[in-house]
């Protein structure tokens, strides 16, 4: 829900003035400076320090499917805005300014695809859009990636980043925590797999719902992954957080992530995961 | 009744007067009686006329009134052989959360609530009706148990949220949540949940993914509290009345935004005016929603509660074909 709250690692460089942003990019985990190419062509993960940049939703999809295997699917579900919300701008107002600043009509995208020739349902948040926040959209496209898995019997597998809930839509995007665990209780029942993907930030009722019920959850290096948003937390207990509270690595200590893994081994541990867990794939390598 | 809410003032007032005018008579022995019948009348009008006109807060404000019934006078008012049952089975009970069985209209229910403290000693024990991972993971259990010797399960919601502390993270707070959802949905038995005061957030919806969800009158069910958004979107708490009109949280918003099935009335003025009142217009909405869904096919409850909550949600298709509402 505090979806900028959370926001901790500002996406454009604060560079130095002689050093154009477009084409240089400063790593919060080392200080050095990177050429954008480099980065990018490294998956946004810093080559000096290893520090996981937030990677635009398009990178991510490519980055876990075969090369031409992607079919988008609901890339037309726009939000309707149910409620007349208003807060100091009109829903509308920020739907649009979110769908010009990303190209895309929500803070989702789903398809089909193959990763290592396995064939699975695919949905890869966007947290550029209105912080990633779940409204009736998101969770219709989740539920609509979970069926597809379901009528194809294939895995499904959702890379999250979100601030939560999507307050402007209210109590309806408080139901899509139900609506994607519900469709996420099929899949349970009928043996398909589901890889959750949880990246920087995970938090809210996106962690609350499907980004925390994986047969495997995955988390990449130094998300910050949580129910409740770390200033909420500082402020109900009147005291400040101890460094790395509520990091992936501190999930994995905790029990709530199977492993943290680099982005850049995340399609082959996917990979593997499938394998062993979608019928027909097993001991293909 | 100690603590009043401010558009209650002209009530309280009334009330006082009327006190007063029965002790006169009383000392006196003057006969008041006519002009004491006048203020009585008057009285149930103002509170009428009040409570029918509540704006969004002033509903937040009634759902959180301190005299409302909670689950434990439920329990007490319109159940029979109450049995606690505690615990999560790993790590604490959790007294946020009571759970346990009990009898109503003769049949056996697991009934699971919310439980908020009637006084700060009290609130301390139940953290404020705010339940750590462990709550939900008794909750869960609890309603497994209700399953599986194929009993009712009855929810009663009423909760500020989920407890944002740091054991609560360390412990898996979304976990717990998301795990009560994804179970919830699939549990083969007849689930009814009530909202009887404040539906806060996940850690309402913890109890709440069921066959039915009746919301009381002067209860409210929201994504996030009118202060906390008001705090986000507005940036600043002193907006929450706006907020709470936009977030749509009354009964009547549920009801007809779809996701409430029933609103169950309450007495005038408000359960906490006539405790038993409401309770027994709960007991007689409960009881009829568990006769019609109780003895169905568990597997096609199941099917129906998907069909529900896959439904939930407003969008477009832009391509043509009109999207769901
Ligand atoms: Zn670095």
């Amino acid at each position: 829900m505090a979806w900028f709250k959370t926001q901790k690692k500002p996406l454009t460089s604060e560079g130095r003035r002689d050093l154009p942003a477009d084409v240089f990019k400063k790593c919060d985990g080392c200080g050095e400076i990177l050429y954008r190419e480099r980065l990018v062509r490294n998956l946004h993960v810093c080559p000096d320090c290893g520090n996981h940049f937030r990677m635009p939703a398009a990178c991510y999809v490519e980055l876990l499917t075969d090369p031409g295997s992607f079919e988008e699917t609901g890339a037309d579900l726009v939000s309707d805005d149910p409620l007349n919300f208003a807060d100091l701008k009109p829903y509308p107002t920020r739907l649009r300014t979110a769908k010009e600043k990303t190209g895309r009509n929500e803070a989702v995208v789903t398809g089909r695809a193959r990763i290592e020739g396995i064939p699975f349902a695919l949905a890869v948040m966007d947290f550029a859009f209105i912080g990633g926040s779940m409204g009736s959209v998101v969770g219709e496209k989740i539920a609509r990636a979970g069926r597809d898995a379901l009528e194809r019997a294939t895995g499904l597998v959702v890379v999250s980043a979100s601030g939560g809930a999507r307050m402007m839509e209210g109590i309806f995007s408080l139901m899509q925590m139900a609506k994607t665990s519900a469709v996420l209780a099929r899949l349970h029942e009928r043996g398909l797999p589901y890889v959750s993907i949880l990246t920087h930030p995970t938090t809210g009722g996106v962690t609350a719902s499907y980004a925390m019920l994986g047969d495997a959850n995955l988390a990449e290096p130094g998300a910050l992954i949580g129910f409740a948003g770390p200033r909420v937390i500082e402020e109900t207990i009147k005291q400040e957080l101890p460094q790395g509270f509520q990091s992936a690595e501190f999930l994995e200590e905790h029990g709530m992530v199977d492993r943290v893994v680099d982005r850049r081994q995340m399609k082959a541990s996917v990979a593997t995961l499938l394998r062993h867990m979608q019928a027909g794939w097993e001991g293909r390598d | 009744m100690a603590a009043h809410a401010p558009f209650e003032r002209h009530i309280v007032e009334m009330e006082n007067q009327i006190s007063k005018l029965r002790e006169l008579a009383s000392k006196g022995g003057v006969d008041m009686s006519r002009e004491l019948w006048e203020l009585v009348a008057k009285l149930d009008t103002l509170r009428r006329d009040t409570y029918r006109n509540l704006d969004a807060m002033e509903q937040v404000q009634v759902a959180r009134h301190a005299g409302r019934p909670y689950t434990l006078d439920y329990v007490r008012g319109i159940f029979t052989e109450w049995f606690e049952l505690k615990g999560d089975r790993r790590f604490r009970n959790d007294e946020a959360i009571v759970g346990g069985w009990a009898r109503l209209d003769g049949r056996s229910v697991m009934v699971i609530g919310h439980q908020k403290g009637k006084d700060m000693k009290e609130n301390l024990r139940r953290n404020f009706g705010m339940p750590h991972p462990e709550g939900y993971r008794k909750a869960l259990r609890l309603m497994k148990t209700a399953a599986k010797f194929g009993r009712p399960v009855v929810t009663l919601v009423d909760t500020p949220g989920a407890y944002p502390g740091f054991g609560a993270e360390e412990r898996g707070q979304a976990e717990a949540i998301a795990t009560n959802l994804r179970e919830m949905a699939r549990l083969r038995t007849p689930t009814v949940c009530v909202v009887i005061g404040e539906g806060g957030s996940g850690g309402a919806l913890a109890l709440g993914v069921t066959d039915r969800i009746l919301v009381m009158e002067h209860a409210i069910y929201s994504v996030i509290s009118p202060e906390g958004c008001a705090a986000i979107l507005w940036r600043s708490a002193d907006h929450r009345n706006e907020a709470a009109r936009a977030l749509r949280l009354t009964s009547s918003d549920l009801l007809s935004l779809g996701v409430a099935d029933e609103v169950v009335p309450e007495p005038p003025g408000g359960a906490h005016t006539n405790p038993e009142a409401a309770m027994t217009a709960v007991a007689e909405a409960l009881t009829r929603n568990l006769s019609e869904i109780d003895g169905a096919d568990p597997e096609e409850l199941v099917a129906r509660r998907w069909a529900k909550y896959e439904a939930m949600g407003a969008w477009q298709e832009t391509a043509g074909a009109g999207g769901a509402s």
